[in-house]
């Protein structure tokens, strides 16, 4: 019982602390800003592993923290076999070609008002459906290896690129086109200069939704046949052999690599579209 | 008409090559066939067996039609194997979790907008949540709730659907309830308003649009949940566990009309909510 009283105790003083530091001048900085949702983290890490351990809680329902950080630490050569397999070999290709596709493709319409107008609503109808069922089909066709991963993934990641990259091309103030008609720019010369770069936040906007829709694909395409390594089987058979730490070291994983995958993304992002008012700070 | 020209256009497109790819594809097993009986075919033999074979790797359009009808109406409701049954399963999972999810949506939109300390705690984690690849919790999910005790897949098809849903509509309930700009807070501080008051005259009012333009991302984003849940977990109702079913046993027209018929449940629910969405902007009094 001392584990629970204690864990409450020490989760409430972490609260009452962040709602001081929230008042205060703290706050405005870029150390409170990181040290508020820290603080919150560890006091829920610690809140879980007080609870488990105070009521013993079977470690088959829900193990404690320190179990997984010691499941992670003991098997770093397994975890990082399944990461090569499914984001290495499935996610990462797969989302660059399905949104290097569909770029391609917003490009290639972008002359033709026509093909937009019948592309665009059946491109957001489709970006709405569940593409994952998908999956099962790819993978009769592509085999059981990380080629069928990333077929899904092109799949996935496609439409929602294509969506955002079509109404980026569309951005571009009438102004500002008049302004480029009138130094006698050609269309690509207004394309290179002009509306790629406006089409930039959209585009980026989109490519942070296919990167968590990457790792879903790739990790649900292994729940119908993969090789004996790649974090989706790791999970649908420990789940089996209620190995549940092991089950959620491949969580704290994956949340781990998603959450580094949309940081890179938004860094680029940051670097591309440094003259966009939402990244002016 | 001319909205709708493109369109068609567009999608007359898709079926042919749709039909193109079905008979490329389809064509192998023909020629292997042939091959093993010891005759030849020619493209005229070929492309009609293409059209209609019982395990095809990519069928035609009209058979996946045809699949189609066959399971919403040439079967009883009732019936195992009846679409509109498992439809109805996915959509009572689905509805649950939209539930839920705009529950908790709405709830923590509501605490982060009034409290600082929340919107610094707990928004970070909110954004980090979505990040973490849902369907790696969907096994688990199940697997704790079966041992909990919890009876039935519906439970944990909610909480996975609800995970899905609640994040669109927390991000636009707050854009939503801190849309009302200083004036209009001012005026209704010389009415002396409480913050109550102020909360359901003022900022629960304003944030109507950002909320109904959320719950069209949140509907999909649901029924996408409630198919993953019922993906890779041995269920058996559902069109999520058709799907299984015709990939274990190699039916492919299984798991296409189950595909088909998800993506029609999609189309009619995204109306739906727009439908809801009209009567209350029109019983709010905002012109359409």
């Amino acid at each position: 019982m001392s584990w629970v009283a204690g864990s409450v105790v020490f989760w409430l003083l972490g609260w009452a602390l962040n709602a001081r530091l929230a008042a205060s001048g703290w706050a405005r900085s870029r150390v409170g800003r990181l040290a508020v949702p820290a603080l919150f983290g560890i006091t829920i890490l610690v809140l879980w592993e007080g609870i488990v351990r105070g009521l013993g809680v079977s470690p088959i329902i829900l193990p404690p923290p320190s179990m997984i950080a010691g499941k992670i630490a003991g098997s770093l050569d397994v975890l990082w076999a399944d990461v090569v397999q499914t984001i290495f070999k499935g996610a990462l290709p797969g989302f660059l070609i399905g949104s290097g596709a569909a770029v391609a493709v917003a490009i290639a319409i972008d002359r033709s008002p026509f093909l937009q107008k019948g592309l665009l609503p059946i491109g957001n109808f489709v970006a709405a459906l569940p593409i994952v069922g998908l999956a099962p089909i790819l993978v009769m066709w592509f085999g059981f290896d990380w080629q069928s991963k990333a077929a899904v993934v092109v799949v996935m990641v496609f439409f929602p690129v294509l969506v955002n990259m079509v109404a980026g091309l569309q951005a571009s103030e009438r102004m500002q086109a008049d302004l480029m008609a009138t130094w006698g720019a050609s269309y690509w010369q207004t394309l290179l200069k002009l509306r790629l770069p406006a089409a930039m936040p959209f585009l980026f906007n989109g490519l942070k939704i296919a990167s968590t829709l990457a790792l879903i694909g790739a990790i649900v395409a292994e729940f119908f046949g993969s090789p004996i390594y790649g974090m989706g089987f790791r999970i649908s058979t420990e789940v089996g052999r209620l190995g549940l730490d092991m089950v959620w070291a491949t969580i704290a994983v994956a949340a781990l690599a998603g959450s580094a995958f949309y940081g890179l993304i938004t860094l680029i992002e940051r670097w591309v579209t440094f003259w966009h008012p939402s990244q002016r700070i | 008409m001319t909205r709708a020209l493109p369109i068609v256009t567009v999608l007359l497109g898709i079926i042919a090559v749709w039909y193109a790819a079905s008979v490329w594809m389809n064509s192998t097993w023909v020629f292997d066939q042939a091959q093993r009986a010891g005759t030849t075919v020619t493209w005229a033999q070929v492309i009609p067996q293409t059209m209609a074979q019982e395990r095809p790797l990519l069928p035609p359009p009209h058979q996946v039609v045809s699949e189609l009808w066959q399971g919403i109406a040439g079967q009883a409701i009732t019936s195992k194997r009846s679409l509109v049954y498992h439809a109805y399963v996915t959509f009572k999972g689905t509805m649950m979790g939209f539930a839920l999810g705009i529950i908790v949506g709405v709830g923590l939109a509501m605490a982060i907008v009034r409290f600082r300390v929340m919107d610094m705690s707990v928004m970070p984690w909110a954004i980090i949540s979505q990040t973490i690849p849902i369907v790696a919790l969907a096994p688990m999910i199940l697997v704790v709730a079966n041992q909990l005790g919890v009876d039935g897949r519906d439970v944990p098809k909610a909480i996975i659907a609800a995970y899905l849903s609640f994040f669109p509509v927390l991000v636009s309930m707050i854009k939503g309830l801190r849309s009302p700009d200083q004036m209009q807070l001012d005026l209704l501080r010389t009415y002396g308003a409480s913050e109550g008051q102020t909360f359901i005259k003022l900022r629960l009012p304003a944030s109507m649009p950002y909320f109904f333009a959320s719950l069209k991302v949140a509907i999909a984003a649901s029924l996408i949940g409630t198919i993953v849940g019922e993906l890779p977990t041995g269920a058996i109702e559902g069109l999520g566990a058709r799907m299984l079913i015709g990939s274990q046993f190699g039916e492919p027209l299984i798991m296409w009309s189950a595909l088909f018929a998800a993506a029609i449940l999609a189309g009619l629910l995204i109306v739906a909510v727009g439908v809801v969405e009209r009567m209350a902007r029109a019983r709010m009094g905002v012109p359409a």
